[in-house]
């Protein structure tokens, strides 16, 4: 029987938030987390946690697996079972609303902060604007950002400060804008993010990267937004 | 945007320029006293005080104090601004981070100023 502790908390009810021991039978199969949780919640109704699309497209299920952030949905046990232990938590750096469910308000406050759409004034053409297939390529490996928060809340910068901070998440979307060919803000987008907060917070520990269940680099994004700022100051 | 107030440079990048630059200093003196002590194991009073006498030596550890003035101002402060927030211990934080930062300048200013009287002093 796998051992599966998970953190409970209901604000309505309980005082401070506690693990709860659960034992599971995976009946010898390399199932997936979310699997547990659904089995777990066919048992016990009061746990609580997001998910939708259960296939690493929509993002809901992020959550602390074991100690690292990850998707409920894509990460098999045999990846993060330890010991025949398998220990679930919500996202950390984010306020808990109930059990694994975290209040994200701060980190769409950020990513809201980037101007996530293309900035673009001159009049639009008629069908749509074309982009060469090189310019296209550029934003590879940014675009495909499901802002599912588990690289930001695996970051202490984001942390420490989740106001001030735009957290990787945020900047990578940033940089997908800078990069794109057909977006004309990228002067303001840029004055916008130098300050000592917005993109400097970043030291350059890479959890970021290490957590992203869609294999994204936002350190490598953030790297390339500093050389953009260095190029265009005098 | 963030309204920078307490920081040493008012912009992100020339902080983080400052930064880099300043470690590019201290690397050079550390590598440069490395390489000094490897050819000149157990240097003489007189050699110690030769070297230190040459203008240019005292150029460069004075412009090593000053990297180490700068890069350490924007790591304490860097510390400070993660830990001693409003967010995460209240409003006393803002009195204790001003008081902190600045006992962080009287020494840095005060080691700066050493470093001056040592090296014009010989």
């Amino acid at each position: 029987m796998l051992e599966v502790s998970i953190y409970r908390y209901n604000p309505e009810v309980d005082s401070e938030p506690y693990m709860q021991a659960f034992s599971f039978d995976t009946q010898g199969k390399d199932i997936m987390v979310l699997d547990v949780l659904e089995k777990l919640k066919a048992e016990d109704p009061t746990l609580v946690f997001r998910r939708s699309c259960r296939e690493g497209v929509c993002g809901s299920d992020g959550v602390n697996i074991s100690g690292k952030n990850g998707l409920a949905c894509i990460t098999p046990l045999s990846k993060v079972v330890k010991n025949n232990k398998l220990v679930i938590r919500p996202l950390p750096g984010l306020p808990v609303i109930r059990d694994l469910v975290i209040d994200m308000s701060q980190f769409y406050a950020q990513y809201e902060k980037i101007q996530p759409y293309l900035i673009n004034n001159s009049p639009a053409p008629d069908i749509e604007r074309l982009q060469s297939p090189e310019d296209r390529a550029k934003l590879d490996g940014l675009y495909e950002c499901i802002l599912c928060a588990c690289c930001s809340t695996a970051c202490p910068s984001f942390w420490w400060n989740p106001d001030k901070f735009i957290g990787p998440s945020g900047l990578l979307q940033a940089y997908r804008f800078l990069a794109d060919s057909r977006d004309t803000g990228t002067e303001d987008r840029l004055a916008s993010l130098d300050d000592p907060f917005s993109v400097f917070r970043c030291h350059g520990i890479m959890n970021c990267v290490q957590v992203c269940p869609k294999g994204l680099n936002p350190t490598k994004a953030i790297g390339h937004i500093r050389s953009m700022l260095l190029s265009s100051a005098t | 945007m963030v309204k920078p107030l307490t920081s040493v440079g008012r912009s992100g990048l020339s902080n983080w320029l400052l930064q880099r630059i300043s470690a590019l200093i201290m690397s050079a003196y550390l590598i440069f006293m490395v390489v000094y002590f490897f050819v000149n194991p157990s240097p003489s009073y007189e050699q110690w005080l030769g070297l230190h006498s040459s203008l240019a030596i005292r150029i460069f550890s004075l412009l090593t104090i000053l990297s180490i003035a700068a890069h350490a101002s924007l790591g304490v402060w860097c510390v400070l601004t993660d830990y001693i927030t409003v967010r995460l211990i209240g409003p006393k934080a803002t009195p204790i981070r001003m008081f902190l930062q600045l006992a962080m300048i009287v020494v840095i200013t005060f080691y700066v100023i050493w470093t001056l009287d040592i090296l014009w002093g010989i």
